[in-house]
């Protein structure tokens, strides 16, 4: 990244660290966590132990880093390697992201940019300025993105509360800073899992490896009565909502099954339609990783220069309101941002390769996305 | 230690001290040698090794779940205990490994029935006790199913390859599982053996019996005849990695997984940092720095100098990066790949 660039992102950063500190909350029991920066220039500080709030107002300003992280797992000594660290137990995390949904929309607002000469393009295999195929995606995620990850978020509370017993007030939900959303679950059951028992808490999330007799399929003996009534609890019930609608829909479809010479693979070709939607999206490597660290609530997300903040009404977020919290200061900014954008009910670009001022809160966002630079 | 009647002592007698009811009974490990009313115990002993070294499980004296009779009690406990000082004797691994797998599947017959006992509540209190004890598996009942939390049961499912054991293929609710006392009992197999081969391992060993020197003989002998194996490798890639490679060449982005899998399983197989970085010469973000140093890293060369291991199979299904065919034969690792075990003695 350019000089002058990084010198804009980090002032801005720095001023929202020094304006808004007192929202930042430190996380519970911090000292047994591992916390982590990067700076603009590349490289990673890891394994740090910070032991209350000045601490951590320390760090952010006297290095201004572009991504702060913090562990959901606690340890015995979180500042020493790894290998040392005597890994206690670790809250479980979700994360779902737009880009792994598979949305429509997607290719309106995804860009490539060009890693050697950040050329910017739409639908190429390599740079038509310098030839390298070097390119990087970079999306501006639109209002369906963001309410399709909601949606997720919504199946996974479910789930949460009704399967696995967890509490509404351990389930808290942030808006990640960039795409997508991170799910916390605190105090519960699952705390002192390690990383394979979480990839079963994954698949069974995931909808993933299920057998046609689970829900019901007998090649045997095959009956009406073992296939899953609207009603019932977990997987079962759900997949009896999503495949047959309703009470009367499901008599005629199994009726339908039932009468099937080839009745395993007509119920597996059901299934398939049905498995497409009905788990929820979430990154399986996330929730595994039990030595992860994950942006700080409160902290700027340097993909995007929003904010990774808490959201108490699902439904009602609005992450380009709510989670933009740099600077109405106007400045000078050379944009190539061939996509519109809205930030703070302001709509922006498209840009092709011009001159333009325009607040320090629109200027972070497409900087942050290699979409422009300080003139 | 659970108090156990006799008929527990005699359908789970790893869980008694045999020695000191041996003690109590008036004998010690020496008579097994000499005195002729223990001869039946030594007989039974052997027939207990050798059903368990056929990978079969021994059939006792017990009649309907009772060890009515005291002298079937005794048997029971005398030859159990007798086996393992035989064992012992023996020193040999596979015998141990067989032993505790064969006495496990026998004790999880009788933890079945009496879990499924629904008219004896007296019997599921004590194999749910048995369970808490030896496991700390909370199992309570609820009508016809036991029921244990979710995180009880995928740390004890997770060691099962089948995907009936998957947490999906069972009813959850409310963060608990339910399972009949078949699975709830075999949910707990693998650790039941695991048990019964700590507790032989951690047993003193003895000093020979005099007059069982042919039995401990024999037994060598039929345990080398078990012993297997030799490795054949056939030197060629599984599809993963060979795909891996493939979306290098091509000059596609092979994800962080991907990478991890790709670069951690050559290590593995001997390959050096600097034969490894050149494959991903044609990443999109490639960066030899950052490469040269990631390598190190999972080498354990550099950093906290931990050697990462090649991900399971089922990590790399999880991941999309498994595409497993009919060559990859059930291995759990891609590390096992073109690796036979052939049971032909060299």
């Amino acid at each position: 990244m350019l000089e002058s660039n990084i010198r804009f992102l980090e002032n801005s950063f720095k001023k929202y660290y020094f304006d808004h500190f007192s929202s930042i909350k430190i996380p519970e029991r911090s000292f047994e966590r591992e916390f982590g920066y990067q700076k603009f220039n590349p490289g990673m500080i890891r394994h740090l132990q910070i032991k209350n709030e000045n601490e951590l107002r320390l760090l952010l300003i006297q290095n201004a880093p572009s991504d702060v992280y913090c562990s959901n797992a606690y340890y015995t000594f979180p500042n020493l390697p790894m290998n040392e660290k005597d890994w206690k137990e670790a809250d479980l995390i979700f994360d779902i992201d737009a880009k792994d949904l598979n949305l429509p929309c997607r290719e309106n607002h995804t860009v490539l940019v060009c890693n050697e000469c950040n050329n910017v393009s739409k639908n190429a295999l390599q740079c038509s300025k310098c030839n390298t195929s070097k390119l990087e995606k970079k999306s501006l995620p639109c209002k369906i993105c963001i309410n399709s990850s909601k949606t997720e978020v919504e199946k996974l509370k479910d789930i949460f509360m009704h399967d696995l017993g967890i509490s509404k007030e351990n389930i808290h939900v942030y808006f990640s800073g960039n795409e997508g959303f991170h799910v916390y679950v605190y105090n519960s059951q699952f705390q002192h899992l390690g990383s394979r028992e979480r990839s079963e808490l994954v698949d069974y999330i995931l909808f993933k490896g299920i057998n046609p007799e689970t829900l019901g399929l007998n090649k045997s003996k095959p009956a009406s009565s073992i296939f899953p009534n609207l009603d019932e609890k977990g997987w079962r019930g759900r997949f009896a909502v999503k495949a047959f609608g309703s009470k009367t829909k499901r008599s005629k479809e199994i009726s339908k099954i039932l009468k099937d010479k080839n009745i395993s693979s007509t119920f597996q070709d059901l299934l398939t339609t049905v498995s497409e939607n009905i788990g929820v999206k979430i990154d399986p490597n996330v929730t595994m990783d039990i030595h992860r660290i994950f942006r700080l609530p409160g902290s700027i997300n340097s993909k995007s220069g929003l904010v990774k903040i808490q959201c108490d009404n699902l439904e009602k977020f609005d992450p380009y309101v709510e989670a933009s919290f740099l600077s109405d200061d106007s400045v000078e900014i050379l944009a190539n941002c061939p996509v519109e954008f809205k930030l703070k009910n302001k709509k922006f670009g498209p840009y092709n390769d011009e001159k333009i001022t325009i607040p320090t809160f629109a200027a972070v966002y497409m900087i942050c996305k290699k979409l422009a630079r300080i003139a | 230690m659970i108090a156990l009647g006799n008929d527990e002592k005699a359908k789970y007698p790893f869980l008694t001290d045999a020695g000191e009811y041996l003690k109590d009974k008036g004998f010690s490990l020496v008579d097994f040698g000499t005195d002729p009313v223990l001869k039946l115990a030594v007989d039974k002993a052997l027939h207990r090794i050798k059903v368990a070294a056929k990978g079969l499980v021994y059939k006792s004296n017990i009649v309907d779940g009772q060890a009515s009779k005291d002298n079937v009690l005794e048997l029971e406990v005398f030859s159990f205990l007798l086996a393992i000082v035989l064992i012992k004797l023996t020193g040999m691994s596979t015998l141990v490994k067989r032993f505790a797998l064969a006495e496990a599947r026998r004790a999880e017959s009788y933890l079945k029935t009496d879990l499924g006992n629904a008219s004896d509540n007296s019997k599921i209190d004590l194999a749910t006790r048995i369970i808490y004890e030896l496991f700390q598996i909370e199992v309570t009942k609820d009508n016809d199913f036991f029921v244990m939390s979710v995180s009880d049961y995928v740390k004890h499912s997770i060691t099962f390859h089948e995907r009936e054991w998957k947490l999906i293929n069972r009813h959850v609710e409310n963060g608990k599982v339910f399972l009949n006392p078949d699975k709830t009992v075999r949910l707990i197999r693998k650790e039941l053996g695991n048990y019964i081969n700590s507790k032989i391992i951690n047993a003193p060993k003895p000093s020979m019996i005099p007059g069982l020197e042919g039995i401990v003989d024999e037994l060598i002998t039929i345990s080398k005849d078990l012993t297997p194996t030799y490795t054949i490798t056939t030197g060629e890639y599984p599809p993963c990695i060979k795909h891996a490679i493939e979306i290098l060449e091509k000059g596609e982005n092979l994800p962080h997984s991907g990478r991890f899998m790709l670069a951690t399983f050559l290590l593995s197989k001997g390959q050096s940092v600097q034969q490894i970085a050149p494959l991903f010469k044609n990443a999109p973000d490639y960066n030899s720095r950052v490469t040269l140093y990631q390598l190190n890293h999972l080498a354990g060369i550099s950093g906290s100098s931990t050697k990462y291991s090649c991900p399971s199979c089922e990590k790399l299904k999880i991941q999309s990066l498994c595409f497993a065919t009919s060559e990859c034969d059930n291995i759990i690792n891609p590390l096992q790949f073109g690796k036979k075990r052939t049971n032909v003695r060299i």
